[in-house]
């Protein structure tokens, strides 16, 4: 069971949950669960989300395998110039 | 596929050599060609029509008269440019901005566009185009568009991210928090709280070539594209969904970029062009005026916001709140979002708290500038760190250094902290001979910190090996300065042959996959990756027709320095096969040598850099000029160190600009005063001293050389660091960015200062 | 629409073009002659991107007109090199990576020669001041300053052995 927590827009995407319990082994499972759970977060997901996983901040990659220990983090996605 | 993308730590051979330019040839004798520099049989001319007011409704646009005018081969507006069914809201927005749909919303405004046979022609048929406005109450300022009795710009929108929803639309497009902890406790622990109000003025990114493409739509619905872009496959994309065509059938090619910085991330005129082009049936040219550069295309955020500090006697930052108001322009934006989550990236901060308000504006459509959103929030709090450290007696960057970020602390924008570069750019700041460096009157030095996340993203590249046994590589990140020799070195690296047998070729969209835009810092850094993957592929294909060669297992064979080696003491009497060897026989064994990869490159690694600057001030004027300046940053690993450090000094020349001269000046009827380069004054060679670097090398893990994106930071700390050289030299701290004469010398003047004149000198 | 034949000599050879009276010199030479080397920045006389030598004074080609240039001598980028061979001030820019996306450096290359013919040994406030009129957003000048001072003491040596 993974402790995600979230800030920003995805924050208010989880009905404004500080952590939220899933169980889910890739970021696509991951993403997956929470849109299933929180309709708001499906929208988001459209908008653009990043995952943050030990600190390191995916936006794209869904396949990345999330260890069962890892600190996991929803951003909203961050664009470049 | 997956790939181990992780640091590995590796000895190199030729990564981090300076080797030249594979394109400078062409660029020193004038032969690149940029995106004014395509042409086409039969191309027309083309040129657009732009609001004059600040918000008006557009009654009714007569083209009879421009389309009667001979040479006049097309004339668009809005009606044909329909919105596409199902397209997405921001894309949708983007194709309102390229083409006013009933009214303008700022001063810049595409109206109507026409395409003619020359320059002259197309000039008269815009001054024919009859445009009906009745003008619209409007609002430049971000915190007058904030207020309750503001026009409201757009009847659609509701701030979304507050609770409850509100009921009426307004400007404020979203309000977003992030923070930690509790900073109320958090204040009420400080010994001293600095609480301060700030204000920066847009700037534009000011690359030097003006937006322009040569479109090309035939009759049977097919086109191409040659554009000046950071991004060709987005931009194939995103022109193909507005204009209602197949993605395959856009060709985007995009020509040597003459500058972007994130400006050239997003579509302005490219639309309309493809609209004329479509409706004349002919080829299109478009090459935006340095005027229309200004007015039509994406400067930055104009900010307001308060910063509090709070911090105990020890020099623990204990607390921090920042309120930042970003400006987004005509269209919401994410602008404000990005300040919240970079504003105290820099420092651990048990109990913060950062709110960010995107705020619509009658202003061009904000768009991304190096490191976008960053620059503005440090210029608040750089300049509250330094006065907080001064109010408990303690050197600024020792006080910094105190409450700097570490690996496995969390950051305020939430996840932890991998390692980082702040304390080590810290620490070489406080030993640099710089900080030591005598001063003389007038003068006065600063240090500020900067933070950018970098971003990696969707990448594709091919590899492919000549007969003779040289490599193209072929990439779909654009070339933004100096890349293909970073990416020549990187595959040079990889298959352990020399620079001079690699070209790199930057490709089109028919010609490779998909590539997201240039930007975020991630030339280098995911074509690189997706280089090194590639590499090691076509290593694979060398290896198996090697085997072939000897007719041996391919287990049996490995690659080392730019040969197969055949491995056992069975295969003794095999001599190494070169790389060229291989090609010279591959028709023979198998046809052409190739590798690609395509990769989703995450994990860029953020980075972070200090800097320290001098400053003059003259106090008769307030005219600041900067006489020395420093930049440290954390480049994770240097691929080419001399692009690297164009970066650095390219960056902080950017930052030093908008800290003390460059602002978008606005009327009270909300038009654009200095749309031009010599009212919107960039810093020229006689206004900088040399930009000295330090490149760190702190290893990014999510990458196997160690890289992070190195183009971004360097513009972040300028602001700051230059308002604190300026206290320290005359006393007077500024809140209001740029720090220009006039606003220096009113300061000095409320300050008394001025009023003792300059020292004189017998 | 009236038209002017124009009889000019550009980068050594006799060129003819005809153009619209009020076409400025930089269209003339872009769209007439095809020197594509020469770019356009702003179009007002304040980057530089457009700098040519005009019997040999340097100036903004964009703040002349095409008409103004008959009967005279005319350098652009594309006659710096010689006979195949890249003017010290090109190798110099390649060699200090002076240039990043490479928009400005035509009008650099033209402008820093055009101070070299004058002053072989300039000080960096002299390089600096002579190329103010040049705009560079990419490069914050550092590299480019050190370019012309590495160009300056090449051809100096140069003529020095020469001599
Ligand atoms: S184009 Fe001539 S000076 Fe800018
Ligand atoms: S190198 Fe890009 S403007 Fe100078």
């Amino acid at each position: 069971m993974l402790t995600v927590r979230a800030n920003g827009s995805v924050k208010n995407a989880l009905d404004g949950a500080e952590s939220v319990e899933v169980t889910a082994s890739t970021i696509r499972e991951l993403l997956n669960r929470l849109a299933d759970r929180y309709p708001a977060f499906a929208r988001e997901l459209d908008a653009g989300i990043a995952v943050a996983i030990n600190g390191e901040i995916y936006r794209d990659d869904r396949d990345v395998p999330i260890p069962a220990d890892a600190e996991v983090f929803l951003l909203p996605r961050i664009p470049g110039g | 596929m997956k790939h181990d993308n992780s640091y590995t730590g590796q000895d190199f051979k030729v990564i981090g050599t300076r080797v030249r330019r594979p394109d400078g040839i062409d660029k020193v004798t004038g032969r690149a060609r940029y995106g004014a520099d395509a042409s086409l049989p039969g191309q027309l001319v083309g040129r657009i029509l732009r609001s004059p007011h600040a918000h008006a409704r557009i009654k009714a646009i007569d083209i009879s008269k421009a389309e009667a005018l001979p040479g006049v081969k097309a004339v668009v507006t809005a009606d044909d440019l329909p919105l596409p069914e199902g397209l997405p809201g921001d894309v949708a927005q983007m194709l309102e901005n390229s083409m006013a749909r009933g009214r303008a919303l700022y001063d810049g405004h595409a109206v109507a566009a026409v395409a003619a046979i020359d320059a002259k022609t197309a000039r008269k048929a815009l001054q024919l185009i009859e445009v009906d406005y009745e003008p619209l109450p409007h609002v430049t300022d971000v915190d007058a568009a904030m207020q309750p009795d503001a026009p409201v710009i757009h009847d659609w929108l509701y701030t979304s991210g507050v609770d409850p929803k509100p009921e009426k639309p307004s400007n404020i497009a979203q309000r977003t928090e992030f923070g930690l902890g509790d900073i109320e406790a958090g204040f009420a622990k400080a010994d001293v709280v600095i609480e301060r109000s700030y204000k920066t003025e847009a700037t534009h990114q000011g690359y030097i070539e003006p937006h322009a493409c040569l479109a090309n739509i035939r009759p049977d619905g097919s086109g191409e594209l040659w554009v000046t872009t950071q991004g060709p496959f987005v931009y194939r994309n995103v022109c193909a969904q507005m204009l209602g065509m197949d993605i395959a059938k856009l060709k985007v090619t995009s020509s040597e970029i003459g500058g972007g910085f994130g400006g050239k991330t997003h579509v302005w005129a490219e639309p309309v062009a493809l609209a004329l082009s479509r409706k004349a049936n002919r080829p299109v040219k478009l090459v935006m005026t340095r005027d229309e550069v200004f007015r039509a295309s994406g400067p930055t955020s104009s900010t307001s916001m308060d910063i509090k500090l709070g911090a105990t006697r020890d020099g623990t930052l204990v607390a921090a709140r920042a309120e930042m108001r970003y400006g987004d322009g005509a269209f919401p934006g994410i602008w404000g979002m990005l300040s919240c989550m970079t504003c105290f990236a820099c420092y651990e901060i048990a109990n913060c708290k950062a709110i960010g308000y995107d705020v619509v504006q009658n202003r061009p459509k904000v768009a991304a500038y190096r490191a976008p959103s960053a620059p503005m929030a440090a210029f608040g709090v750089e300049s509250a760190m330094d006065e907080l450290a001064a109010a408990i007696g303690m050197d600024p960057v020792e006080f910094r250094l105190k409450n700097a970020s570490r690996e496995g602390g969390q950051s305020h924008y939430g996840p932890v902290w991998g390692p980082i570069g702040i304390r080590a750019t810290l620490e070489a700041v406080r030993d640099h001979p710089h900080m030591k460096a005598p001063l003389g009157p007038n003068q006065g030095r600063g240090m500020a910190c900067g933070f950018w996340f970098n971003i990696g993203g969707q990448t594709c590249s091919d590899l492919n090996v000549g007969v003779d046994g040289t490599v193209t590589l072929t990439v779909g990140t654009v070339d933004v300065g100096g890349s293909r020799a970073s990416l020549g070195l990187i595959a040079a690296e990889e298959l352990g042959i020399p620079y001079e047998q690699v070209q790199v070729n930057i490709a089109d969209t028919g010609s490779l996959g998909h590539n997201d835009m240039t930007e975020g810092s991630r030339g280098t850094f995911s074509s690189g990756m997706a280089a090194i993957f590639a590499a090691r592929n076509t290593i694979e294909v060398l290896r198996e027709r090697a085997a072939k060669m000897w007719d041996i297992p391919v287990e049996d064979v490995t690659w080392e320095a730019g040969q197969a080696v055949a491995k056992g003491s069975a295969h003794g009497n095999l001599k190494p096969l070169s790389l060229k060897d291989i090609a010279a026989k591959s028709p023979k064994t198998g046809g052409p040598i190739a590798g690609h990869n395509e990769v989703v490159a995450d994990g860029a690694g953020v980075s972070f850099a200090s800097h320290i600057c001098d400053i003059e001030v003259d106090p008769e004027t307030g005219a600041t000029k900067v006489i020395r300046y420093t930049v440290v940053q954390d480049a994770g690993k240097a691929i080419h160190p001399d692009y690297v450090e164009g970066q650095f000094q390219g960056g902080a020349a950017q930052g030093i600009g908008w800290a003390l001269n460059e602002e978008y000046i606005y009327g009270d009827d909300g038009r654009l005063q200095n749309a031009g380069f010599l009212d919107y004054r960039m810093p020229v060679c006689s206004d900088l001293p040399f930009i000295d670097t330090m490149i760190l090398e702190i290893p990014n893990p999510g990458h196997p050389y160690g890289v992070r994106g190195v183009g971004e930071t360097s513009i972040v700390p300028p602001l700051a660091a230059i308002g604190n050289a300026l206290s320290n030299a005359v006393g007077v701290r500024m809140h209001h960015v740029p720090m220009s004469p006039p606003r220096i010398l009113k300061a000095l003047r409320e300050d008394g200062q001025a009023d003792r004149g300059p020292a004189k000198v017998a | 629409m009236s038209g002017v034949l124009v009889t000019t000599t550009i980068n050594g050879d006799a060129v003819q073009f005809a153009c619209p009276e009020e076409e400025t010199l930089l269209d003339a030479l872009r769209d007439r002659v095809g020197l594509l080397g020469v770019k356009e920045g702003c179009g007002t006389g304040d980057c530089g991107a457009c700098s040519i030598t005009l019997d040999g004074r340097l100036v903004c080609s964009c703040l002349v007109l095409g008409a103004e240039a008959e009967g005279r001598e005319i350098t652009t980028v594309e006659g710096l090199s010689e006979g195949g061979q890249l003017h010290p001030l090109q190798e110099s820019f390649i060699s200090h990576a002076a240039l990043q996306c490479g928009i400005c450096t035509p009008g650099f290359l033209v402008a820093a020669k055009s101070l070299l013919d004058r002053n072989p040994d300039p000080s960096e406030t002299e390089i600096r001041y002579a190329l103010a009129g040049n705009l560079c957003r990419c490069t914050g000048y550092d590299k480019i300053v050190r370019a012309v001072q590495n160009a300056a003491k090449q051809i100096r040596e140069r003529s020095a052995q020469s001599a």
